[in-house]
């Protein structure tokens, strides 16, 4: 859906006849063109997974992280620029520390969802800034069980049982929704977002890739750490078989 | 005979509060002596406040101090609520408070014990002393008049009390210090907080039990001299 906001869209401050903030709606297309990034709750936990298109053969396997912890309960997978990412990666570590000085108690992810989605939300107000070109999908481990939240460039924010963002959020929503996440345990989970992944990414279009992954969970002793290599490996293996199957068909 | 009193003197709370966790919630309790020097200021006070509808708190020593610091929490915790959408929890509630207490530990003379229920944990108790320490404890108790009353607990504490048990502990402590403690005194008010709710009761000296040869109390001097014979003239 590409329509030329002709005049409206110069500023972040300016609403086009009909309504719209052009601006923010660029910003999404950032964020749409970047390699995919998935995240499912399972029954105990959380899986997030980030297709990382490795742009040079000269890159070191594992650097360029996506995927950041926030704090020890909670992880953030980033979709979109790259240093904007790291911008609210930053600002979300920070508003978790300030909360547990002052209360005393690790923040609920629905609290931290919250204050990323209004941090990115303020870039949105003012002309003078631009709007981040990322999209930012949080899962965390709290009181009240394992959540998943989304945060858009537009500042808005809502609780997901799947979410995906990216090149190929369309076909990984669809293979997602095939899934029963609620009698899945993230174990099984990971081997489900390796396959989505592998699934999802284009060889034709898109260079090699990299398989991102962290849980958050009751294996990980609700603690937000990357998948345990041997547990990735398996994945991996898993979502290479799965391919060829298809491709055998 | 000391014929002048300070009146202007800082009203302290000579005090003694009392915090115990039961199986189900806690009992908080308190004199009611508000002291300015040796002249009684309020002898009915109420040292227990309200900071949320299921975490309360016990303040003793200074009496502007601790109200000070009561207020701003309950003001923080209101907005924590809000933003929060659910009751605070009884452990953040505390951290607040002690995060006034230590941060203003040069100007403050305050201890605190903060108790309530939540639906994570349960009933709890935490301890808020003088240097802005934090600590949870089973029981608490603070004040002038605990002094006398760290035997009485090491001998009568036990764990997983029934409520009425917890309530008679805490009402029995608390006029015993008021017997011993010349800074506490006046009725024993206990406040008692589970998943039901929050109940507060008062105990005046009559219903209180007497220590030691203690006088029975009366209404009126009367009621033991009799009433005066008619005088003939």
């Amino acid at each position: 859906m590409s329509s030329i906001g002709t005049g409206y869209d110069l500023s972040v401050t300016t609403f086009s006849p009909d309504g719209r903030v052009f601006q923010i709606e660029y910003a999404a297309k950032a964020v749409d063109n970047s390699g995919t990034v998935i995240g499912i709750k399972c029954k105990d936990g959380i899986v997030l997974g980030v297709e990382k298109l490795i742009p040079s053969k000269m890159m070191l396997p594992g650097s360029n992280r996506r995927i950041h912890a926030v704090h020890r309960h909670a992880g953030m997978a980033v979709a979109g620029l790259a240093a904007d990412g790291r911008q609210i990666v930053a600002r979300a570590k920070s508003e978790a520390t300030n909360y547990d000085s002052v209360y005393g108690d690790p923040i609920p992810v629905k609290e931290l969802a919250d204050r990323v989605a209004s941090y990115v939300h303020l870039c949105t107000l003012y002309w003078w800034l631009r709007p981040f070109g990322c999209g930012v999908i949080l899962g965390g481990y709290d009181r009240d069980g394992p959540q998943l939240y989304m945060v858009e460039p537009s500042g808005v924010s809502y609780r997901y049982f799947g979410a995906a963002i990216g090149k190929g959020r369309q076909a990984a929503k669809t293979e997602i929704e095939k899934l029963k996440l609620a009698d899945m345990t993230c174990r099984q989970g990971v081997i489900e977002v390796a396959k989505i992944i592998y699934g999802v990414h284009d060889e034709a279009k898109d260079k090699d890739f990299e398989l991102e992954m962290s849980w958050v969970c009751e294996e990980s002793n609700r603690q937000h750490e990357k998948v345990p290599e041997e547990l990735l490996q398996e994945a991996k293996a898993a979502a290479k078989a799965a391919l060829e199957e298809m491709d055998a068909d | 005979m000391d014929q002048n009193f300070d009146f202007n003197a800082p009203h302290s709370m000579g005090t003694t509060i009392i915090g115990v966790t039961y199986n189900g919630g806690v009992v908080l309790g308190a004199d009611s002596r508000t002291s300015t020097g040796v002249y009684v200021a309020n002898r009915a006070s109420d040292k227990i406040t309200q900071l949320t509808d299921n975490v309360y708190v016990c303040r003793s020593g200074s009496a502007a101090d601790s109200q000070v610091v009561s207020d701003y929490v309950r003001y923080f915790l209101h907005q924590h609520t809000i933003q929060l959408g659910q009751p605070a929890t009884v452990k953040v509630a505390a951290n607040l408070v002690r995060l006034l207490a230590y941060n203003n530990k040069n100007f403050l003379q305050t201890g605190l014990i903060v108790g309530g229920w939540d639906k994570y944990e349960g009933g709890q108790i935490y301890g808020v002393p003088l240097g802005g320490t934090i600590v949870q404890q089973p029981f608490a108790i603070g004040g002038s008049g605990s002094s006398y009353l760290y035997g009485f607990f090491d001998q009568a504490w036990k764990d997983g009390m029934t409520k009425d048990e917890a309530e008679e502990l805490v009402k029995k402590a608390v006029s015993l210090a008021i017997a011993r403690d010349g800074a506490s005194g006046g009725v024993v008010r206990t406040v008692i907080i589970n998943s039901e709710g929050v109940t507060r009761n008062f105990y005046p000296g009559d219903q209180l039990p007497i220590w030691h040869d203690e006088l029975e109390s009366h209404n009126s001097l009367l009621d033991i001299l009799g009433a005066p014979e008619p005088m003939n003239i």
